[in-house]
């Protein structure tokens, strides 16, 4: 049961990361652990920003191919 | 290696070995579709482990335990070290899209034998070799773009030429996409319909996921596949309904119209409206629909019915000019090596790769994958009866408008096809038509529809399956459009930007609006001419994006080769040198060709040459119809020489820049390559 419910969370995970959004948890537990005190953005602030980074081009980067 | 380990890898060769042969060798009888499968399979097992492995441990030399940049800046956000399978979803759906699907079904026209040999030879040799060490330079460099790469491995010129030569690139491929979106929607109410139901659809997702519960990508994901479902059916009903269908039925000039003012508004609407929004739909639907292509060649595995090898190897074909060498090698461009990979594997992906071990696995595999999807396109392609596949791709020039003189012309051709079998194709597919449908999509279409409705449905669902195809091509090529122009507008503006230092600034909304219209101007002016062009468009154009295509993978390859010698390695040059070789061969003699070739097929100039005498003495040539109509091709004959002038110059610089940058390394004892970061990881 246990090994489903990781297999899940790596599907979502994944799917997620293809539309270039990265794990939520992983953020948190990244700026509790190496930034503890500082803000920390809520779950759609997070979306949005990841949102914006992706599709903004800012830095010519590219997304997507032919 | 273990014995039974030995006595696994040679069983695995054996059968390749046997299916391959049976795939090269059968004449007269149809090959079945599975041992094309089976010999790919078994070739990108073995080239994983023993070439793929061996350029990543010997060649490069990776080293598990060097910090990676997801380490070193992890933020959470653009640095975060991820799962490898994780991660390995993300970069295939990156570069996985509309190339490896059009281009095999293109070069079907030779027969099946001589792209499936380029996209296998092609994928293990140039293009996951590319992917990989391009991934592997970015990795070590903070994950930088080829671009920066370029620049500070082989000098602000080089760099400044490539990127030049990516703008380039990223035009001609707008406009051949979207190209292929306007053959496949033309005529077609059904397919039009749903194309354009995906936009409102888009909306209700965008404010879904932004307002009302947001950031919930699989809810509005789910709501969004249900409401283009509906669509796909109801496009049925509105192609049936007369009044419905008029105001769906576009004839190719007014959809390239469409489509540039579409690309122009979506590039400057907010991402999360529009652009996001249908990359989840596109995202999913093209992972989702490869997966199903898989199942259903395994389930089905139908019998290919094109030859293995067509009398068109000679160069004479309908489909594009040109003969094998050099041409086939760029018409298949992104199953066997794509250029384009190049800048997604310096993108996002290095900042989140966990351990440099994990290169191999997610640069030459994930470039095995999209090859394999190019063979699953070849199959469509081979699956459908040969005289149907000739008239949906050579243009009316060539075939005329009426399914009794198309079958007449390509029965000459030697592809014996009644007109009835040709109407009858069209009406299984619930179109009015399907000749000249060039572009690959709805061939692909023809050949999916074919393998799913054997599975699931037959007959009476072959139409939705055909439509369903064709959404889910159109779907992803506009949102490539979308960012596309996007990127282009950030490339010019910041072309520009060096001249009026103003024009810079992204977020100024009329520098956003003139860059938009730039863009658009650019690759609309282009596609424009290809939908008027009455060889179909795909017939000039599509070498020339395939050829740009690869001359990107060859200033890639050229940089992967500079920092070979430079990092001292020079011992296992020949790992790119080969490739690189191979690729500026075919590309320079290619684009060569496109200008200089005396045959007026295959040359731009001559072909402008012969209209313009033609001209002169007030004679209108077929296919041009008044002698406005023959300027026209003469001045876009002298614009496509010199874009393809242009690809050429811009790789022989990179080149001779890459040849003194190799002498320089050689000459200097020690180590040049400016990698960052060498320390071991210090955690768990």
């Amino acid at each position: 049961m246990d090994r489903l419910r990781h297999l899940w969370r790596r599907a979502v995970q994944t799917a997620r990361l293809m539309v270039g959004v990265p794990d939520y948890d992983t953020y948190v537990a990244h700026r509790t652990t190496h930034h503890p005190g500082e803000p920390i953005m809520s779950y759609p602030e997070f979306f949005r920003e990841r949102q914006r980074a992706r599709y903004g081009c800012e830095g010519g980067r590219i997304s997507g191919c032919c | 290696m273990s014995t039974p380990k030995k006595l696994l890898w040679a069983a695995v060769a054996v059968l390749g070995a046997v299916a391959l042969g049976i795939v090269a060798l059968q004449r007269g009888e149809p090959v079945n579709a599975m041992w094309l499968v089976i010999a790919s399979l078994s070739i990108y097992a073995i080239a994983y482990r023993f070439y793929g492995l061996f350029i990543a441990n010997r060649v490069l030399g990776v080293n598990p335990t060097r910090q990676t940049p997801a380490y070193r800046h992890n933020d959470g956000l653009d640095y975060v070290p991820t799962n490898g399978y994780v991660l390995y979803g993300h970069h295939f759906a990156a570069i996985a899209g509309a190339g490896p699907l059009v281009g095999p079904v293109l070069a079907a026209q030779m027969g099946y034998l001589p792209g499936t040999l380029w996209i296998l030879a092609g994928v293990v040799f140039a293009g996951a070799v590319q992917d990989m060490m391009v991934l592997f330079l970015s990795t070590r460099r903070d994950g930088r773009s080829l671009g920066d790469m370029i620049r500070s491995e082989m000098g602000p010129v080089a760099g400044t030429v490539a990127g030049i030569g990516v703008l380039l690139i990223c035009v001609i491929i707008l406009a051949v996409l979207a190209l292929v979106v306007v053959n496949a929607l033309k005529s077609s109410p059904w397919g039009t319909f749903t194309v354009a139901c995906t936009i409102p659809i888009a909306f209700l997702m965008g404010v879904y996921g932004r307002f009302i519960r947001p950031g919930r990508i699989g809810e509005m994901s789910a709501i969004g596949a249900l409401l283009l479902l509906a669509a796909l059916i109801f496009g049925r009903t509105v192609a049936e309904t007369p009044a419905l269908a008029h105001y769906f039925t576009f004839a190719g000039p007014q959809l390239a119209v469409l489509i540039i003012g579409y690309g122009f508004v979506a590039s400057v609407l907010p991402v999360w409206l529009l652009l996001a929004p249908r990359d989840y739909l596109s995202t999913f639907l093209k992972v989702g629909t490869v997966a199903l292509l898989a199942l259903g060649v395994l389930i089905a595995h139908p019998q290919l019915q094109m030859p293995a090898v067509t009398r068109f190897i000679d160069g004479s074909g309908p489909v594009w000019a040109g003969s094998v060498f050099p041409f086939l090698f760029i018409t298949i461009a992104c199953g066997a090596v794509s250029g384009w990979h190049s800048l997604i594997s310096s993108g996002t992906t290095p900042k989140m790769i966990e351990s440099e071990r994990q290169i191999a696995f997610i640069g030459y595999g994930g470039m095995l994958t999209e090859s394999f999807v190019a063979i699953m396109a070849m199959i469509g392609a081979s699956v459908i009866h040969p005289g149907v596949y000739f008239a949906m791709n050579s243009g009316a020039g060539l075939i005329g408008t009426t399914a009794a003189h198309a079958a007449d012309v390509v029965t000459q051709w030697g592809f014996t096809v009644t007109p009835d079998m040709l109407t009858q194709a069209a009406h299984d597919v619930g179109e009015t038509s399907i000749l000249s449908r060039t572009g690959g999509a709805p061939t692909l279409a023809v050949g999916m529809a074919t393998i799913f409705s054997s599975v699931l449905g037959g007959r009476s669902l072959m139409a939705i399956w055909y439509h369903f195809a064709i959404l889910f091509e159109a779907l992803f090529i506009l949102t490539t459009v979308d960012a596309g122009t996007r990127v282009c507008r950030f490339m010019i503006q910041d072309l520009v930007g060096h001249a009026v230092p103003a024009f810079k600034s992204t977020r100024a909304w009329g520098n956003n609006l003139i860059g938009s219209a730039l863009s658009c101007l650019l690759w609309g002016y282009l596609l424009y001419a290809g939908v008027v062009d009455p060889y179909g468009g795909i017939w000039t154009m599509w070498p020339l994006f395939g050829a740009t295509n690869q001359m990107l993978a060859a200033i890639a390859l050229t940089l992967c080769t500079v920092v070979l010698y430079k990092m001292k390695r020079e011992r296992w040059a020949w790992v790119t040198v080969v490739p690189t070789v191979w690729l500026v061969i075919c590309t320079v003699t290619a684009g060569l060709e496109k200008v200089f070739s005396p045959n007026p097929k295959v040359g731009f100039l001559s072909h402008a040459e012969k209209f313009s005498q033609a001209l002169a003495s007030q004679q209108v040539l077929a296919p041009a119809k008044s002698l406005q109509e023959m300027s026209r091709v003469i001045f876009n004959d002298y614009l496509d020489a010199a874009l393809a002038a242009l690809a050429v110059s811009i790789v022989i610089v990179v080149v001779v820049y890459g040849i003194v940058r190799v002498r320089q390394a050689r000459a200097t004892p020690r180590v040049t390559a400016i990698e960052i970061g060498g320390a071991a990881m210090d955690h768990g």
